[in-house]
This record gives C-alpha cells, sequence and structure tokens, in this order.
C-alpha cells in the first residue's frame, strides 16, 4: 500500500462519498421524478384540453320556410345535414316561433358545426365519409368554416350532444354545493378548534373527539357518501342528488380539515396576548373573541380555503348520493337535482363519443384552474399575514 | 377603597351557553364517525342475515344480479391489495426519497419551488387523476406491453397502481418532510462531527430516528389507496378477478360499492347491500390503519416533545 | 513542549458579518486550552473552524491556514470528513443517538472500518466507556437506548463516543454548561485525565472552570484574539486591559 501523503488522507473514504453521491442521486432522481410526472400530467391535460375552448362554425344561409318551421333541416341546403350540429336545427323552430317576421326571409349566419366535423379539423379521430369531408375542405377553402371561441362550453349545460355540452349547470351546482358546505363546516369548524384549543381541559373525552377527528380526516371519502345516502337520503328524506345533499356530505367532510388548520392557527398565537387579556381583567370569553380569534383569523381563512379547494375537487361520495345525473338545466335551487364540476368531468369521460376526451380535459383545465387560484390565494394569505412572534 | 363587582349573571349566563355552544359542535365529529359505523353496520347486518359471512369473506365467486347470486369477495379483496401494493410500491420510494431531498440537500431557495409544486400534485383531484389513469396512463401501458409481447387489458390494474402511487407521492412526502425535520440537528451534528458523510449521518441517524413517522405516513398513505375510488371506478376493471398478473383487469372494493349503488337495484337487494357490507370492511380496515398511524406518530411527538406536527 | 495545532491569519465572514479577525493562535500537545470570551465574540466560532464544522453553514468564508501536524486542513487535497474522523467533539447540549449506548460508542468505528463487529468491536466499547468513566456505571444495560442516561452520563456517552474513533484532538463546545454542579465535576476530572492522550479545546462561559481546567487560555472579543497565555498569566496578570476588565467580571 502507498503511504500516505499527509495524516489526512484516507484511501477508504473514496469509496464512501462515492457511495454518499448514489444516495443523494437517487433522493433527487425520486424528487425529479415526482415534478416530471406533474409537468407530464399538466402537459397532457393541456394538450388534450385546449382544443376544446374552440370549436369550429359553418357560415350557412337560412331559409325561414314555413317548411322548416316543422322540419329544421329544410333550411339548409341537404349537403349540410350531416355537417351542422343537430343542437342548432332543433333551436330554428324555436327562433321562428319567437320572431315571426322572420318567415320567408334569408340570413347568412355562422351555425354550429357537428361534433365530427369540429374533431376533423382538430385533427383527431372522426367518422365523416368521405363525401362531407370533400365538402367541409371545399367550405374551409372558402374561407367558410372556421374555428372560434367556444363560448357555449360555459354558457351551455350538460348536453347529449357534445358540441353543445357546456359546464354551466355543473359550476352552478359546485357553487350551490359548497355554499351549502362552507356554511356548514367553517362555523362549526372554527368552534370545535376554538373549544379544544381554548376552554377544553386534557381529559380522556378530549382525547378522545381529537383522535375522532384525525380519524375522520383519514377516512376514504366513499364512506362519507355511504353516510349521506343512509342518513340524508334515507332516513331523514333529503331529495337525492340535490345541492343540499352534496352540501352536507362535503360539510363532514371538510369539517376535519378546517378543524386541523384553525387549531394550528389558534395554537401559533402566544399566550402572552392570553395572559395580557386577563391581566386586563377580560373573561375567557372576552380574550378569545376579541384578541385570540382575530390574530387567528388569517391562519383560520387560510385552513378553510385549502378545505373549500379539496370539497371542491371530491366526486367518490356525491357520486354515491346520485349526484351524477344528467342534469340539461341549471339548479336554481338547492333541493333540485344538481351535479358538480368533478362529477361532470367523470360522466363525461365515461362517454363514448370522442369530442367529449376533449371537453373532459378541457372541464378539468377549468377545474384546476378554479383549485389553484385557491390555493395560490391561501398562499398569498399565508404569506401576507405571517407574523414572527 | 378597591370595589369588586360581584358576579354579572346575565353575562355568566351568555358565557355558559357559549361554551355549550361550542362542546355540542365539538361532539360532531364523533357524530359523524358514528353515523358511518351505523350507517354502514345496519344495512351489512342486513346483508349478513341473506348471506353467510364466513362466504363472503373467503369465497371467489362474485356473481351479483342472478337469482343464485353468490357474494365471495375474495377476488374483490385481492384486486385491491393488488392495485395498492403497486401504488405504494411507487409512493413510498419516490415520495421518501423526495422528502429526504426537500429536507437534507435542497437549499432554501429550492426548497421554496419544490414544496409548493408537490402541493400542486396533492391537490389535484382524484377524478382527474382518474381521467389521466384511463384516458392516457392505461394506452400507454398497453402499447408499451405490446412492444414487448406481453398482453395487457385496456383496464389493467398496473395503470390504476402507477397513477394512484402518484397521487399518494405528496401525501408522503410531505408528512416525512415535516417528520425528518423535527429530528433535531444535534444529531446530525455528532454524526457529522464523528467523520460521517452526509449521505452515512441520513442513512444511519437521521432516518432511523424519524423512522417512526415515515412508517405513520406509509400507513396513512395504505389507508388512504385501499378507499381510493375515482382513479380505479375510471381506471380498473368490473370483474372481480383472482390473479397475479398486474397487466390483466381487476376489481376494487371501492368500484363494487360504486357499482352496486350506481345500478337501478331495489334497495333492500343483496345486490345493493353487498356494498354496505364491502365498505363495513374498508371501515375498519382503515379505521385501525388510522388509529395505529396516529398513535405512532403521537410517540414520535412526545419523544422529540414537538406539538407542531 | 510540542505544538499540535498552528492556526495563522484565521478570518471568517458569515455573508458580510467578520466574525473572526485575523487569529493566529498555537495549541499545545497534551494540554487543555481554554476559549474564554462573551457571547458573540467568535470564540464557538473559531472552535468549528478546527474541524471544518462551520463547513456545513452556507454563505461562509474562511480565509487563513489552521495546520493539523504539519498539514492545512484546508488544503484542496483535504477530505473535511476525514479531518473530524481525527477532531473529535463534544457538544453543548449531551446529544447521543437514540440507539442504545452500545450502538452509540460502536458506530461511528464500525463504519469507519476502524474495527469489525464481534470481540474487537466489544474491546473497543468498553475501553472507550472505561476511558470515559462510565464503564461502571452502564456495564449491566449496554442494549438500553443511550437517551435512558442521565444529563451527565450522557454527556461522558458522547465523550466515550468521540474517543472510540481514536482521534489526537478532542473539542468541547461548552460541554458542562447543560449539567449540574456534580456531573460537571466528574467531566471536569475526566477532562484532565484525557489530556494524557489528547489534546483538548474547550470553550467555556463559566471562568472558574477556565481556571480548574486549563493549561492555557484565549481570550476572544468580538472576532478578535485579545490574549493567549497560560492560564494564570491570563486570570492573574493580563497584559491587555480588556482581559483584565473581562476575568475580573467587569462585562460578559
Amino acid at each position: 500500500m502507498k503511504s500516505d501523503p499527509h495524516p489526512f488522507a484516507d484511501t477508504h473514504l473514496r469509496k464512501r462519498h462515492r457511495r454518499a453521491r448514489w444516495f443523494k442521486n437517487l433522493t433527487l432522481f425520486a424528487i425529479g421524478l415526482s415534478i416530471s410526472f406533474l409537468f407530464y400530467f399538466l402537459t397532457d391535460m393541456v394538450v388534450k384540453g385546449l382544443p376544446a375552448f374552440q370549436q369550429t362554425y359553418i357560415k350557412v344561409t337560412i331559409h325561414y320556410t314555413t317548411q322548416s318551421q316543422s322540419n329544421p333541416f329544410a333550411a339548409l341546403d341537404k349537403s349540410y345535414r350531416k355537417i351542422i350540429s343537430r343542437a342548432w336545427y332543433r333551436a330554428l323552430p324555436q327562433q321562428m316561433a319567437v320572431n315571426p317576421a322572420l318567415l320567408n326571409t334569408q340570413a347568412e349566419v355562422w351555425a354550429l358545426a357537428d361534433d365530427q366535423v369540429d374533431q376533423y379539423l382538430k385533427g383527431h379521430y372522426h367518422n365523416l365519409k368521405p363525401k362531407e369531408r370533400t365538402l367541409v375542405d371545399h367550405l374551409q377553402a372558402k374561407g367558410e368554416v372556421v374555428l372560434k371561441f367556444n363560448a357555449l362550453f360555459f354558457s351551455h349545460s350538460d348536453s347529449k350532444i357534445p358540441e353543445f355540452a357546456g359546464l354551466k349547470s355543473a359550476m352552478v351546482g359546485s357553487v350551490l354545493t359548497l355554499f351549502i358546505t362552507m356554511v356548514l363546516a367553517f362555523p362549526l369548524g372554527v368552534m370545535t378548534a376554538v373549544y379544544l384549543e381554548e376552554f377544553a381541559i386534557d381529559n380522556r373525552w378530549t382525547q378522545f373527539i381529537e383522535i375522532n377527528i384525525n380519524n375522520l380526516a383519514a377516512i376514504p371519502s366513499i364512506l362519507f357518501g355511504l353516510l349521506g345516502l343512509a342518513i340524508f337520503i334515507n332516513l331523514f328524506g333529503l331529495p337525492r342528488s340535490s345541492a343540499l345533499v352534496g352540501g352536507l356530505t362535503l360539510a363532514l367532510m371538510t369539517l376535519p380539515i378546517i378543524i386541523v388548520s384553525a387549531r394550528a392557527a389558534l395554537r401559533s398565537i402566544p399566550d402572552s396576548i392570553r395572559q395580557a387579556g386577563y391581566g386586563l381583567g377580560l373573561s375567557k370569553l372576552q380574550v378569545v373573541q376579541d384578541h385570540v380569534l382575530p390574530l387567528a383569523f388569517p391562519g383560520i381563512l387560510t385552513g378553510s380555503i385549502i378545505g373549500l379547494a379539496h370539497a371542491m375537487g371530491e366526486t367518490a361520495p356525491l357520486i354515491i348520493i346520485g349526484m351524477i345525473a344528467f342534469i340539461p338545466d341549471s339548479p336554481d335551487s338547492f333541493t333540485q337535482a344538481a351535479t358538480v364540476m368533478p362529477a361532470q368531468i367523470f360522466t363525461w369521460a365515461g362517454m363514448p363519443e370522442r369530442a367529449y376526451i376533449e371537453k373532459t380535459a378541457a372541464a378539468i383545465m377549468v377545474l384546476l384552474g378554479v383549485l389553484l387560484s385557491f390555493n395560490g390565494l391561501a398562499i398569498y394569505l399565508r404569506k401576507k399575514f405571517a407574523v414572527k412572534w | 377603597m378597591m370595589v369588586f363587582t360581584p358576579k354579572n349573571k346575565i353575562k355568566n349566563h351568555k358565557e355558559s351557553l357559549i361554551k355549550s355552544l361550542l362542546i355540542i359542535a365539538s361532539t360532531l365529529s364523533i357524530l359523524t364517525t358514528f353515523g358511518i359505523l351505523f350507517s354502514i353496520l345496519f344495512e351489512a347486518i342486513e346483508f349478513f342475515q341473506l348471506k353467510s359471512v364466513w362466504y363472503f369473506l373467503t369465497g371467489s365467486q362474485w356473481t351479483p344480479g342472478r337469482v343464485d347470486s353468490q357474494f365471495g369477495a375474495l377476488p374483490i379483496f385481492s384486486g385491491t391489495f393488488m392495485i395498492t401494493f403497486i401504488a405504494l410500491a411507487v409512493a413510498i420510494p419516490v415520495g421518501l426519497g423526495s422528502a429526504i431531498y426537500m429536507s437534507e440537500y435542497a437549499s432554501w431557495q429550492m426548497r421554496d419551488w419544490l414544496k409548493p409544486m408537490l402541493e400542486v400534485l396533492a391537490g389535484i383531484p382524484t377524478v382527474v387523476y382518474g381521467f389521466f389513469a384511463a384516458i392516457t396512463v392505461a394506452p400507454l401501458v398497453v402499447t408499451v406491453c405490446e412492444s414487448l409481447g406481453l398482453r395487457a387489458s385496456f383496464n389493467n390494474a398496473l395503470a390504476s397502481g402507477l397513477v394512484m402511487g402518484i397521487m399518494i407521492i405528496p401525501l408522503i412526502s410531505s408528512l416525512s418532510d415535516d417528520i425528518i425535520r423535527a429530528v433535531p440537528d444535534a444529531q446530525r451534528k455528532a454524526s457529522l462531527a464523528l467523520g460521517m458523510t452526509h449521505s452515512e449521518t441520513i442513512q444511519h441517524i437521521v432516518l432511523p430516528s424519524a423512522m417512526p413517522g415515515i412508517v405513520s405516513a406509509s400507513l396513512l398513505a395504505l389507508s388512504k389507496a385501499l378507499g381510493e375510488t375515482m382513479v380505479v371506478v375510471m381506471a380498473a376493471g368490473l370483474r372481480p378477478n383472482l390473479t397475479w398478473n398486474p397487466l390483466e383487469d381487476m376489481t376494487t372494493v371501492t368500484v363494487q360499492i360504486v357499482d352496486s349503488l350506481v345500478g337501478d337495484h331495489a334497495f333492500d337487494s343483496p345486490d345493493t347491500l353487498s356494498a354496505f357490507a364491502l365498505g363495513l370492511v374498508l371501515f375498519l380496515v382503515t379505521l385501525v390503519l388510522n388509529i395505529f398511524s396516529l398513535m405512532m406518530i403521537r410517540r414520535f411527538k412526545e419523544k422529540y416533545k414537538i406539538n407542531t406536527l | 513542549m510540542e505544538n499540535k495545532i498552528k492556526v495563522t491569519g484565521l478570518n471568517l465572514w458569515y455573508g458580510d458579518n467578520h466574525a473572526l479577525n485575523n487569529v493566529s493562535i498555537d495549541i499545545y500537545k497534551n494540554h487543555i486550552t481554554a476559549l474564554i470570551g462573551p457571547s458573540g465574540c467568535g470564540k464557538s466560532t473559531f472552535l468549528r473552524c478546527l474541524n471544518r464544522m462551520n463547513d456545513l453553514i452556507r454563505n461562509i468564508r474562511i480565509t487563513g491556514d489552521v495546520v493539523i501536524d504539519g498539514k492545512n486542513i484546508y488544503d484542496k487535497d483535504v477530505d473535511e470528513v476525514s479531518v473530524r474522523k481525527h477532531i473529535g467533539m463534544v457538544f453543548q447540549q449531551p446529544n447521543p443517538f437514540p440507539k442504545s449506548i452500545y450502538d452509540n460508542v460502536a458506530y461511528a468505528p464500525l463504519k469507519h472500518g476502524q474495527v469489525k463487529k464481534g470481540q474487537t468491536c466489544d474491546d473497543l466499547v468498553e475501553q472507550s466507556l472505561r476511558r470515559a468513566n462510565l464503564w461502571v456505571e452502564v456495564k449491566d444495560k449496554l442494549q438500553q437506548p443511550g437517551t435512558s442516561l442521565s444529563g451527565g452520563q450522557q454527556q461522558r456517552l458522547c465523550i466515550a463516543r468521540t474517543i472510540a474513533v481514536q482521534p489526537e484532538v478532542i473539542l468541547m463546545d461548552e460541554p458542562t454548561s447543560a449539567l449540574d454542579p456534580i456531573s460537571t465535576e466528574k467531566i471536569e476530572a475526566l477532562m484532565l485525565e484525557l489530556k494524557q492522550d489528547y489534546s483538548i479545546i474547550t470553550v467555556t462561559h463559566n471562568m472558574q472552570q477556565a481556571a480548574r481546567v486549563a493549561d492555557y487560555t484565549a481570550f476572544f472579543h468580538l472576532g478578535l484574539l485579545i490574549e493567549y497565555a497560560e492560564t494564570e498569566t491570563i486570570f492573574i496578570n493580563p497584559v491587555q486591559k480588556k482581559t483584565e476588565d473581562y476575568v475580573t467580571g467587569r462585562y460578559g
């Protein structure tokens, strides 16, 4: 063996350093993998969903005739029959009934194209016949086929006709459901947290409650659906598929999240604040109400927004209580049948037509957009109100 | 002279009223747990009056919707465990590795980037993962298998398991990250001062100290994987299939619960009630896992006197 | 008197904060050297320069030479990991690993490949624990966790753990400040025994302790080495006014 060049030379160490680097690279690989999953996933959704924000329209000349009043297909040239949306045809008689002056006139409009034409233009799988394809190509060359921003996606509700399907009823349903959820879960969660942090003495009962809350946070969400089905629907007789039952079920699920974060927020308020309050002769309730809660409020709010985002993405329990019904019109009360955005994603994902894939991905983009802004807001509030005690 | 106000009755009344309200609110969580338990239990009992418990737990034929329907849940349990196993095989190493990198190697600036990214991964709704599994990953698995000369079903268990694993990574990484950082720095310093490399310190000192927390996180992940619904409903199969091959289609407890409750069966038919029997098993198993996990984390916290986790 | 460590022109910056300013000092073999000074004077920082523990802190810059046994430990061809193997360190808070008493002592020698599992390792553990005056108290409970011991015992376990690696220098960062007087006395007695085999450098807040155990004492103030001499000189007849003010308790 070569003699040591200096007292700190250690040939054994080189091997150990190599192993150390290996280990470090292994962990780097792991986090790299997690992050690339995220990017692969997001890219995949955007690539799949982005086309849905545009929809094909075809320039047509409508002939408002008495015949087209009973058979809307007569309003256009016969060759357009397969390439214009059935939904668009269906709306014609209604239009003429509302505005009788249209009779025996002509109009040039952009009509909603059939989903097969839309998919063909976007380069996806389609089942257009060669004849229809040549027609579309021909019209496109003339500039009579264009892709426009798909406003229908936001102004229309679910439909069995893919090009006519939109998110509106699901968005309304989500708002109604989450309203119920937050109205219940926020006050109850904060009250529980206040009780456990400020009033409860550490006895078996309190520990039991604590274990319960932590356990509830980890119970599979589908079981909350079984609870909703058995208690809210079968026992209390509340209307199935309604925003009310959905909101109640989600409230029970969101409660633990709000409690845990509210407790953390309350715990971060130093005891000196409470002592100061008592020193001024305030009662416990006054101290909590006037001093501790306002200081803890940003933290509680942050936790509640995260809880809200969580509830917003939840699907499984809502399937069990029937919130995956086909809802062609937006609900306007809490007891009407409703659906929510993730449930709409679920139903669209199960549809056989190719056009629904991009709809699903687009709905996912909308949902993720909302959720990310919620989370962003929570992070912003956390940073803005971060106080170092 | 000092004057002490006598106890104000109205004020006292108000205080105790509010306090009782707070107590009532706090018992709601217990009501929820018992609500879940009983709403499942009663229907499950009804099911077991119609069908044998023993056959339910050990039988291998699951044939609902027939006159002589049989409810042997073994193939359902096996599918659940297969998919869960794949998910954990992805999530534990990747999640733990990510946590180690974030807590031990990454600089502060890097951490500030990495942590929110994993939070995004955690914030993605399960239905979205389900869509991803069904539309992107499952066909990918089939294509890759074909090029290797293997046959894979479009509802293969591997795709559901992989995606579920990705979904669970942030759960493991964020809990483990908190726990690894809670290991006192004095231990790292002691090891480094003895001439250990950073990686040796992590492997021999930090990780063993953090082990109860890491095990606790893994148990929570297991509980989550067993009860995960959307990914498997959208990407796994409906056919009970007792097999070791992850490329075949398999079904899970949650898939069967959804399937039997979404169809048009009478509510008191064994087909519908079987959902509650499966739900009861799921409830009990996850309950045991959760409580075990909570106990381990509690012990860890007491050991290092942490009250922030 | 043999010179063990020769520090020349050592400077250290934490970001913009010049924490050690041109420190030069000779540390002698088989003696105890105490570093004293008010909080934030740089004595602990200086101590950590001697086994390159400061390398772990981001945003730090070190210039100057720390020559140990004729080799500058900040030379490019020196691995800081092996420096720490040769220069042991004992911390302020006893910090045994959450392992058994036996494993606490055996851990590093096993990993360094200094011993193999079995009789030789058992012997090393016994020898190290004996050397740290802990053997009699723990010989029947070697498999119990190190954290189950009392504070003073834990600190002696940490010393045994350090000795087991067979270092030549032991750095001690206020080793008794977290201990009760009786444990402190035991540690001080141990330090006096250990100096026969090791060169010991200790940081202390407690001037009586420095006076009791140290052969040489260095007084630091605001990152500067103000005075370094035999302990007696520092405490009875210091040259510098600042040293006199400090040792007579006028500030600090």
